[in-house]
Protein backbone atom coordinates (compact mmCIF):
# COMPACT_ATOMS: atom_id res chain seq x y z
CA UNK A 1 0.00 0.00 0.00
CA UNK A 2 1.08 3.55 -0.75
CA UNK A 3 -0.48 6.79 0.38
CA UNK A 4 0.18 10.13 -1.27
CA UNK A 5 -1.00 13.32 0.41
CA UNK A 6 -1.81 16.46 -1.55
CA UNK A 7 -2.96 19.71 0.03
CA UNK A 8 -5.78 21.20 -2.06
CA UNK A 9 -5.90 24.41 -0.02
CA UNK A 10 -5.35 25.55 3.57
CA UNK A 11 -8.01 23.26 4.98
CA UNK A 12 -8.61 20.54 2.37
CA UNK A 13 -6.47 17.51 1.70
CA UNK A 14 -6.68 14.76 -0.89
CA UNK A 15 -5.05 11.44 -0.07
CA UNK A 16 -4.50 8.90 -2.77
CA UNK A 17 -4.36 5.32 -1.59
CA UNK A 18 -2.76 2.78 -3.88
CA UNK A 19 -2.69 -1.02 -3.62
CA UNK A 20 -4.10 -3.16 -0.84
CA UNK A 21 -5.55 -2.08 2.48
CA UNK A 22 -5.55 -5.17 4.64
CA UNK A 23 -4.88 -6.16 8.26
CA UNK A 24 -1.17 -5.51 7.76
CA UNK A 25 -1.39 -2.14 6.00
CA UNK A 26 -4.56 -0.63 7.54
CA UNK A 27 -2.75 0.80 10.62
CA UNK A 28 -0.46 2.77 8.31
CA UNK A 29 -3.44 4.27 6.47
CA UNK A 30 -5.04 5.07 9.81
CA UNK A 31 -1.92 6.97 10.91
CA UNK A 32 -1.71 8.88 7.65
CA UNK A 33 -5.35 9.94 7.92
CA UNK A 34 -4.90 10.95 11.58
CA UNK A 35 -1.89 13.06 10.65
CA UNK A 36 -3.72 15.08 8.01
CA UNK A 37 -7.00 15.27 9.92
CA UNK A 38 -5.73 17.59 12.63
CA UNK A 39 -5.30 20.54 10.25
CA UNK A 40 -7.99 19.76 7.70
CA UNK A 41 -11.71 20.44 7.52
CA UNK A 42 -12.07 18.24 4.51
CA UNK A 43 -10.24 15.02 3.73
CA UNK A 44 -10.86 13.24 0.42
CA UNK A 45 -9.63 9.72 -0.09
CA UNK A 46 -8.95 9.04 -3.76
CA UNK A 47 -9.53 5.31 -4.30
CA UNK A 48 -8.78 5.13 -8.02
CA UNK A 49 -5.74 2.92 -7.39
CA UNK A 50 -7.18 1.01 -4.45
CA UNK A 51 -7.44 -2.63 -5.50
CA UNK A 52 -8.41 -4.36 -2.25
CA UNK A 53 -9.96 -3.52 1.09
CA UNK A 54 -10.81 -5.90 3.93
CA UNK A 55 -12.75 -5.21 7.12
CA UNK A 56 -9.57 -3.84 8.74
CA UNK A 57 -9.57 -1.11 6.08
CA UNK A 58 -13.30 -0.49 6.36
CA UNK A 59 -12.84 0.11 10.09
CA UNK A 60 -10.27 2.80 9.30
CA UNK A 61 -12.69 4.51 6.91
CA UNK A 62 -15.52 4.38 9.45
CA UNK A 63 -13.26 5.80 12.19
CA UNK A 64 -12.12 8.59 9.90
CA UNK A 65 -15.69 9.38 8.92
CA UNK A 66 -16.78 9.53 12.57
CA UNK A 67 -13.77 11.56 13.70
CA UNK A 68 -14.17 14.14 10.94
CA UNK A 69 -17.92 14.43 11.60
CA UNK A 70 -17.24 14.93 15.30
CA UNK A 71 -15.04 17.95 14.63
CA UNK A 72 -17.49 19.37 12.10
CA UNK A 73 -15.46 18.42 9.05
CA UNK A 74 -16.01 16.15 6.08
CA UNK A 75 -14.45 12.86 5.08
CA UNK A 76 -15.19 11.73 1.57
CA UNK A 77 -14.23 8.85 -0.64
CA UNK A 78 -13.91 9.28 -4.39
CA UNK A 79 -13.12 7.43 -7.65
CA UNK A 80 -14.23 4.09 -6.22
CA UNK A 81 -14.01 1.14 -8.63
CA UNK A 82 -17.01 -1.14 -9.19
CA UNK A 83 -15.42 -4.03 -7.30
CA UNK A 84 -14.64 -1.90 -4.24
CA UNK A 85 -18.09 -0.29 -4.46
CA UNK A 86 -19.63 -3.74 -4.23
CA UNK A 87 -17.81 -4.25 -0.92
CA UNK A 88 -19.17 -0.90 0.30
CA UNK A 89 -22.63 -2.01 -0.74
CA UNK A 90 -22.71 -5.42 0.94
CA UNK A 91 -21.40 -3.93 4.18
CA UNK A 92 -23.77 -0.94 4.19
CA UNK A 93 -20.82 1.45 3.87
CA UNK A 94 -22.23 2.89 0.65
CA UNK A 95 -24.93 4.52 2.76
CA UNK A 96 -22.60 5.68 5.54
CA UNK A 97 -19.65 7.16 3.69
CA UNK A 98 -19.73 10.30 1.55
CA UNK A 99 -18.94 8.76 -1.80
CA UNK A 100 -18.25 11.12 -4.69
CA UNK B 1 1.05 -29.25 -2.53
CA UNK B 2 -2.30 -27.77 -1.72
CA UNK B 3 -1.89 -27.70 2.03
CA UNK B 4 -0.07 -25.07 4.03
CA UNK B 5 0.82 -25.63 7.68
CA UNK B 6 1.71 -22.38 9.31
CA UNK B 7 1.88 -20.63 12.66
CA UNK B 8 -1.38 -18.71 13.10
CA UNK B 9 0.12 -15.23 13.39
CA UNK B 10 -0.99 -12.04 11.65
CA UNK B 11 2.59 -11.63 10.43
CA UNK B 12 2.05 -14.76 8.31
CA UNK B 13 -0.97 -13.33 6.48
CA UNK B 14 1.08 -12.44 3.39
CA UNK B 15 2.38 -16.01 3.15
CA UNK B 16 -1.16 -17.40 3.38
CA UNK B 17 -2.41 -14.94 0.75
CA UNK B 18 0.43 -15.78 -1.62
CA UNK B 19 -0.27 -19.50 -1.17
CA UNK B 20 -3.97 -19.09 -1.96
CA UNK B 21 -3.49 -16.57 -4.79
CA UNK B 22 -0.98 -18.78 -6.57
CA UNK B 23 -3.59 -21.54 -6.74
CA UNK B 24 -6.39 -19.19 -7.77
CA UNK B 25 -4.25 -17.73 -10.54
CA UNK B 26 -3.41 -21.20 -11.80
CA UNK B 27 -7.16 -21.87 -11.91
CA UNK B 28 -7.65 -18.67 -13.95
CA UNK B 29 -9.89 -17.19 -11.31
CA UNK B 30 -11.41 -13.83 -12.37
CA UNK B 31 -9.89 -10.85 -10.51
CA UNK B 32 -13.09 -9.85 -8.79
CA UNK B 33 -13.69 -13.32 -7.41
CA UNK B 34 -10.07 -13.54 -6.35
CA UNK B 35 -10.51 -10.33 -4.37
CA UNK B 36 -13.61 -11.71 -2.67
CA UNK B 37 -11.83 -14.95 -1.81
CA UNK B 38 -8.77 -13.02 -0.58
CA UNK B 39 -10.96 -10.98 1.74
CA UNK B 40 -12.58 -14.14 3.12
CA UNK B 41 -9.18 -15.79 3.61
CA UNK B 42 -7.82 -12.71 5.37
CA UNK B 43 -10.79 -12.41 7.70
CA UNK B 44 -10.70 -16.08 8.67
CA UNK B 45 -6.93 -16.36 9.08
CA UNK B 46 -6.68 -13.14 11.10
CA UNK B 47 -9.53 -14.37 13.28
CA UNK B 48 -7.65 -17.59 14.01
CA UNK B 49 -4.42 -15.65 14.60
CA UNK B 50 -6.15 -13.25 16.99
CA UNK B 51 -8.39 -15.55 19.01
CA UNK B 52 -7.81 -19.29 18.60
CA UNK B 53 -4.78 -19.53 20.91
CA UNK B 54 -4.94 -16.19 22.69
CA UNK B 55 -2.84 -15.23 24.59
CA UNK B 56 -0.45 -17.89 23.23
CA UNK B 57 0.04 -19.04 19.68
CA UNK B 58 -0.49 -22.22 17.71
CA UNK B 59 -0.71 -23.77 14.27
CA UNK B 60 -3.22 -23.45 11.44
CA UNK B 61 -3.68 -25.51 8.32
CA UNK B 62 -4.96 -23.97 5.09
CA UNK B 63 -6.06 -26.37 2.36
CA UNK B 64 -7.02 -25.19 -1.12
CA UNK B 65 -8.95 -27.52 -3.38
CA UNK B 66 -9.70 -26.38 -6.92
CA UNK B 67 -12.28 -28.37 -8.85
CA UNK B 68 -11.24 -27.64 -12.42
CA UNK B 69 -14.09 -29.56 -13.96
CA UNK B 70 -16.87 -27.80 -12.10
CA UNK B 71 -14.99 -24.53 -11.70
CA UNK B 72 -15.19 -23.96 -8.01
CA UNK B 73 -12.76 -23.75 -5.15
CA UNK B 74 -13.06 -24.75 -1.54
CA UNK B 75 -10.65 -23.58 1.10
CA UNK B 76 -10.50 -25.17 4.53
CA UNK B 77 -8.97 -23.67 7.66
CA UNK B 78 -8.14 -25.94 10.58
CA UNK B 79 -6.92 -24.97 14.01
CA UNK B 80 -6.92 -26.73 17.37
CA UNK B 81 -7.57 -23.67 19.48
CA UNK B 82 -10.63 -22.90 21.56
CA UNK B 83 -13.87 -24.09 19.95
CA UNK B 84 -15.34 -21.13 18.11
CA UNK B 85 -18.11 -21.04 15.55
CA UNK B 86 -17.81 -17.69 13.75
CA UNK B 87 -21.11 -18.35 11.97
CA UNK B 88 -22.95 -18.21 15.30
CA UNK B 89 -22.01 -14.55 15.63
CA UNK B 90 -24.90 -12.20 15.02
CA UNK B 91 -24.69 -10.18 11.79
CA UNK B 92 -24.00 -6.47 12.21
CA UNK B 93 -26.96 -4.19 11.48
CA UNK B 94 -25.82 -2.59 8.24
CA UNK B 95 -28.77 -0.20 8.17
CA UNK B 96 -27.48 1.83 11.14
CA UNK B 97 -26.02 5.30 10.71
CA UNK B 98 -22.28 5.95 10.95
CA UNK B 99 -22.65 7.18 14.53
CA UNK B 100 -24.42 4.01 15.60
CA UNK B 101 -22.32 1.58 13.61
CA UNK B 102 -19.92 -0.42 15.71
CA UNK B 103 -16.36 -0.78 14.55
CA UNK B 104 -15.98 -4.50 14.14
CA UNK B 105 -18.08 -7.59 13.49
CA UNK B 106 -17.80 -6.97 9.78
CA UNK B 107 -15.24 -9.57 8.79
CA UNK B 108 -17.23 -12.78 9.03
CA UNK B 109 -20.30 -10.97 7.69
CA UNK B 110 -18.34 -10.14 4.52
CA UNK B 111 -17.31 -13.80 4.27
CA UNK B 112 -20.92 -14.95 4.51
CA UNK B 113 -22.10 -12.36 1.97
CA UNK B 114 -19.46 -13.04 -0.68
CA UNK B 115 -18.93 -16.81 -0.51
CA UNK B 116 -21.37 -19.36 -1.95
CA UNK B 117 -21.11 -21.53 1.13
CA UNK B 118 -19.46 -21.35 4.55
CA UNK B 119 -19.42 -24.45 6.74
CA UNK B 120 -18.16 -24.76 10.29
CA UNK B 121 -17.64 -27.89 12.28
CA UNK B 122 -15.80 -28.80 15.45
CA UNK B 123 -14.36 -32.26 15.21
CA UNK B 124 -11.73 -34.15 17.24
CA UNK B 125 -10.53 -30.99 18.94
CA UNK B 126 -10.31 -29.00 15.70
CA UNK B 127 -12.15 -25.96 14.42
CA UNK B 128 -12.77 -26.68 10.74
CA UNK B 129 -14.09 -23.84 8.60
CA UNK B 130 -14.63 -24.30 4.87
CA UNK B 131 -15.55 -21.67 2.32
CA UNK B 132 -16.74 -22.47 -1.19
CA UNK B 133 -16.86 -20.19 -4.19
CA UNK B 134 -17.64 -20.69 -7.87
CA UNK B 135 -14.80 -19.49 -10.09
CA UNK B 136 -17.09 -18.13 -12.78
CA UNK B 137 -18.07 -14.48 -12.83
Amino acid sequence: MNVTVKKDNASAVTMQVEGRVDTTTAPELENEIKNVMTDADKVSLDCEKLVYISSAGLRVLLSAHKAMAKKGGTFEVCKVSDDIMEIFEITGFSRILNIK
Amino acid sequence: MNTLDILAKTENLDTVMAFVDERLEKAECPMKIQMQIDIAVEEIFVNIASYAYSPGEGPATVRVNVDDEHKFVDITFIDNGVPYDPLAKEDPDITLSAEQRQIGGLGIFMVKQSMDDVIYEYRDGHNILTIKKALKG
